[in-house]
């Protein structure tokens, strides 16, 4: 319980020789334990406090060996750049193809014939988002919490056990994910959607046309596969992600400021709120975008749990819904020339979408006062 | 020489530079306000510095000035009498400097978790009436909701109970405090129990197939859609699981960790715009990575789709992951280290070979491993790649191969439970893979640059304590050397001595 304290100024104290207690004669050396820790060899001279560690500019002789490992690092960085740039590149080119084929409408039109000519990335890009927002609309609350929860309110003890386990859930496979989202969410979702649908029916998104509640008969089957279980299942995945970098950030909130907070009379929530919210706001952000960058680019886990459909389902809560990757993962196998290319098309928007999404991630959570570290 | 006398009851000016007795604890204000008055009537915490400067080592340091005869003892010595406090080892030992300790440790948290009678009591009391109204609720007014929606339901009568219950003797501020700790326990409980959800359904769904031993065995090779689940396994898919992720690693690991390498120890602009084409990759969909491969590997190549093939769509996904986070490792390297190295005169190479990699080394097995566990679970690269396949496949570069997560995901699709089964039980063993990875990824990193565990930071200071009494007898046998040798000297007059120059 008991915490060593920031050590004194060192500098100001280091200056000055402390008296020597009462008591002691003068002139005999001042007893050590009386000495602040500033003070440590009264013989060296009180210099200022040295700067941080910088790497300075080297210049040396090289050796064969040196230079061999020089351009053998330079060349490592030239083949990823390489490959990395060829899979762009790639994308780009043969995406084009099916881009300038389709003009403007595809970003606007839904179907999906390439053959004929009539194809769009309007449903599956927003049955991509809508997945991802709900995904993200649950696990940001959970992730939050559970972060708080771990770096505040958790003994001690079980602390670096919960980090454990949830970097831990970050590592389960999606597919296992799905697995428990079609066998074992779907059916319990049912009952809730239905309840949703029923009372909260007046909210546009929550509605369910084919449902009627005072039908007796009226199935729920219409709840199925939704976009709203996809985003469940997507959620799970992707709030240990969030939580991990959440807790980081506010793991590194000063101490003195917690205790200050406390200090001056806060609750626990209110030295959370006043001290520790505001110090990782970048890390929740950049938390949330890193989680839901992963979210739009889930393939697996979405393709098990939803029944595609080419249309934009503004319900929910009802069948039907589509990503670009299960797209993509749908009908790459009987895939013509061109309709490879349109299906490169859309996995280059989804692609430009989730750079976008982490690169902005990356730089809130660099410019935030919590990150300069990370 | 001696141990300090307990500092004597100061002046107010002196206090603050003495060690100070721990501060007299205020009277707990016994008649305060109960909401924020509970801060106020918790003891203040003495945060006076333990003395460190009282400690044996330091002091015994400090008297002597660096005599060849002190240390011969000395150093050993102090080791074995310093606390056995690992935080307080020192890695390396200096003879003389024991004064210089080094950076104070930074300022550690204090646990000010509390748990109250009231509270418990509260959130009893809170809990077993929302079950008692949620179960009225759902026997007498809408009967027959899941379970699901029962705990929903119950969870928000709680919360309703609970802020009724508080209300009764807090005020605004305790209330919104019990809340939020309420509502902050609840979803750290919620995800936990959701992972605990996933993990246990696996397993207990894929107990029924992996219980059986030809499970381990087997391929699919003998076993259709309806024979027992006493025939054919899934031993194929864990073999192409690892024939396909060793292929993918013995790419990416070499290429990776150099390319880490580069990004951190030869900063140019060329370096800047490789990281940030890598850090643009690490958010590349991964069925793109499949599809990339599937078009240029299969279609542009006319190769067949193969388990080389998979592994190279399994490369393109976690190379950039590797490399980021290698270069992230590597560049926590403190650079005191690398110019310590430089400045005895060692190469570059050798300096990143014995001085960089071995101090980063378990930051670096954690991204490797990290990278591993992701390449192993994911499904979509494999399903466009690999091709499906019952048989075992031991040639990487030709004929399909089948790895686990995609033996799952095309197994599961059926509607035999048999083969349902078998997904799970696939699934189970990939899950057991993955966090036997993950085990190992913690046990081997999880600490920063050249932190040591307690017995090996004890090795390293019984090391150093070795060879700095090493030094010292040499330096007195210099010095006793030096001395007969004046004396035996016929010189006009006693010539000094000067152990200290001999050294």
């Amino acid at each position: 319980m008991i915490k060593s304290a920031p050590p004194a100024p060192a500098p100001a104290l280091g200056a000055r020789q402390p008296r020597p207690p009462v008591g002691q004669p003068p002139g005999s050396q001042p007893p050590l334990g009386s000495q602040p820790p500033g003070s440590r060899s009264p013989g060296r001279q009180p210099e200022s406090e040295p700067g941080p560690d910088r790497p300075r500019r080297l210049k040396a002789a090289n050796g064969p060996a040196d230079r061999v490992f020089r351009y053998g690092a330079h060349a490592s960085g030239l083949i990823v750049l390489a490959i990395m740039t060829l899979v762009g590149v790639f994308l780009a080119i043969r995406g084009a193809e099916a881009i300038s084929q389709a003009g403007g409408r595809f970003l606007t039109e839904q179907d999906w014939e390439p053959n004929s000519g009539r194809f769009g990335i309007a449903a599956v890009m927003f049955g991509t988002i809508a997945v991802a927002l709900i995904a993200i609309a649950v696990a940001l609350p959970l992730a939050l919490g559970t972060a708080t929860y771990i770096s505040e309110y958790a003994p001690t003890g079980v602390r670096s056990f919960l980090v454990g386990v949830v970097d831990l859930m970050a590592a389960i496979p999606s597919v296992v994910y799905g697995l428990w989202g079609m066998f074992w969410l779907e059916g319990r979702l049912l009952p809730v959607a239905e309840w949703i649908s029923a009372h909260f029916g007046w909210i546009p998104i929550f509605k369910v046309d084919r449902f009627d509640p005072q039908d007796p008969l009226a199935t729920p089957t219409v709840f199925t596969a939704s976009a709203c279980l996809a985003g469940l299942v997507v959620a799970m995945m992707v709030a240990p992600i969030a939580c991990s970098v959440m807790r980081e950030v506010f793991a590194q909130a000063p101490v003195g400021e917690r205790e200050g907070a406390l200090a001056l009379g806060a609750s626990k929530w209110g030295m959370i709120r006043s001290v520790v919210y505001p110090f990782g706001k970048g890390g929740i952000i950049g938390g949330t975008m890193l989680g839901l960058g992963r979210a739009l680019g889930e393939t697996i886990a979405v393709y098990m749990v939803i029944s595609p459909i080419f249309v934009i389902n503004w319900e929910i809560l009802s069948t039907g819904t589509n990503s670009v990757s299960s797209l993509i993962a749908l009908h790459y196998g009987e895939a013509s020339n061109f309709e490879l290319s349109a299906l490169m098309a859309a996995g280059l928007a989804l692609f430009a979408v989730t750079m976008a999404v982490n690169f902005g991630a990356g730089i809130i959570i660099q410019r935030s006062r919590s990150g300069e570290s990370s | 020489m001696t141990l300090p006398p307990p500092p004597a009851p100061a002046q107010p000016g002196e206090a603050r530079l003495s060690a100070r007795p721990p501060m007299p604890t205020a009277p707990p204000a016994a008649h305060a306000q109960p909401g924020e008055a509970r801060f106020s009537a918790r003891p203040p915490m003495p945060t006076a510095p333990p003395p460190a400067h009282a400690q044996p080592g330091g002091v015994l340091a400090r008297g002597g000035p660096p005599m060849p005869t002190a240390p011969t003892a000395g150093p050993a010595g102090a080791v074995a009498r310093r606390p056995l406090n690992p935080e307080r080892y020192p890695r390396t030992h200096l003879p003389g400097a024991e004064a210089a300790r080094g950076p104070q440790p930074p300022e550690t948290r204090r646990n000010l978790a509390k748990i109250r009678r009231e509270d418990l009591l509260r959130v009893a009391g809170a809990a077993s009436a929302a079950v008692a109204g949620a179960f009225w609720l759902f026997t007498q007014v809408a009967p027959g909701r899941g379970g699901l929606m029962f705990a929903l339901t119950a969870y928000a009568l709680f919360l309703v109970f609970f802020v009724a219950l508080i209300s009764l003797d807090e005020d605004r501020v305790a209330i919104w405090d019990r809340v939020a700790g309420v509502v902050i326990h609840s979803a750290a409980i919620v995800l936990l129990a959701a992972l605990a959800v996933v993990v246990v359904f696996t397993l207990l769904r894929g107990s029924e197939a992996f219980k059986h031993l030809n499970f381990w065995t087997e391929d699919m090779s003998m076993a259709g859609p309806l024979t027992p689940l006493t025939l054919g396994g899934m031993a194929h898919g864990a073999i192409g699981t690892l024939i396909m992720i060793a292929f993918a690693l013995a790419i990416s690991i070499p290429l990776g960790l150099t390319c880490a390498i580069f990004l951190a120890e030869f900063p140019s602009p060329f370096a800047r715009l490789v990281r940030t084409v890598v850090e643009a990759m690490t958010a590349l969909p991964s069925i793109i990575c499949g599809l990339f491969i599937y078009a240029t590997y299969v279609l542009a190549f006319g190769l067949d789709k193969s388990a080389f093939a998979a592994s190279l769509a399994i490369t393109i996904m976690i190379l950039p992951i590797i490399v980021r986070s290698a270069d992230v490792v590597l560049r926590l390297v403190p650079a005191t280290l690398k110019e310590a190295s430089l400045s005895t005169g060692a190469s570059r190479w050798r300096t990143i070979w014995h001085v960089v990699l071995p101090t980063a080394k378990s930051g670096l097995t954690t991204a490797i491993v990290l990278g591993t566990a992701r390449g192993i679970g994911e499904t979509s690269p494999v399903l466009l790649t690999a091709g499906y396949t019952t048989f075992f496949n031991f040639n990487p570069f030709s004929g399909p191969m089948v790895s686990l997560p995609f033996a799952t995901f095309t197994l599961v699709k059926s509607s035999e439970p048999t083969q349902v089964a078998r997904g799970f039980g696939a699934a189970a063993v990939l899950m057991a893979m993955v966090f036997g990875l993950f085990w190992a990824a913690r046990k081997l990193g999880g600490k920063g640059a050249g932190v040591l565990s307690p017995r090996g930071q004890r090795r390293a200071a019984a090391a150093s304590a070795r060879d700095a009494s090493r030094f010292a007898s040499r330096a007195l046998r210099q010095a006793v050397d030096d001395f007969e040798d004046a004396q035996q000297q016929p010189g006009p007059g006693p010539l000094p001595a000067s152990p200290g120059g001999a050294r």
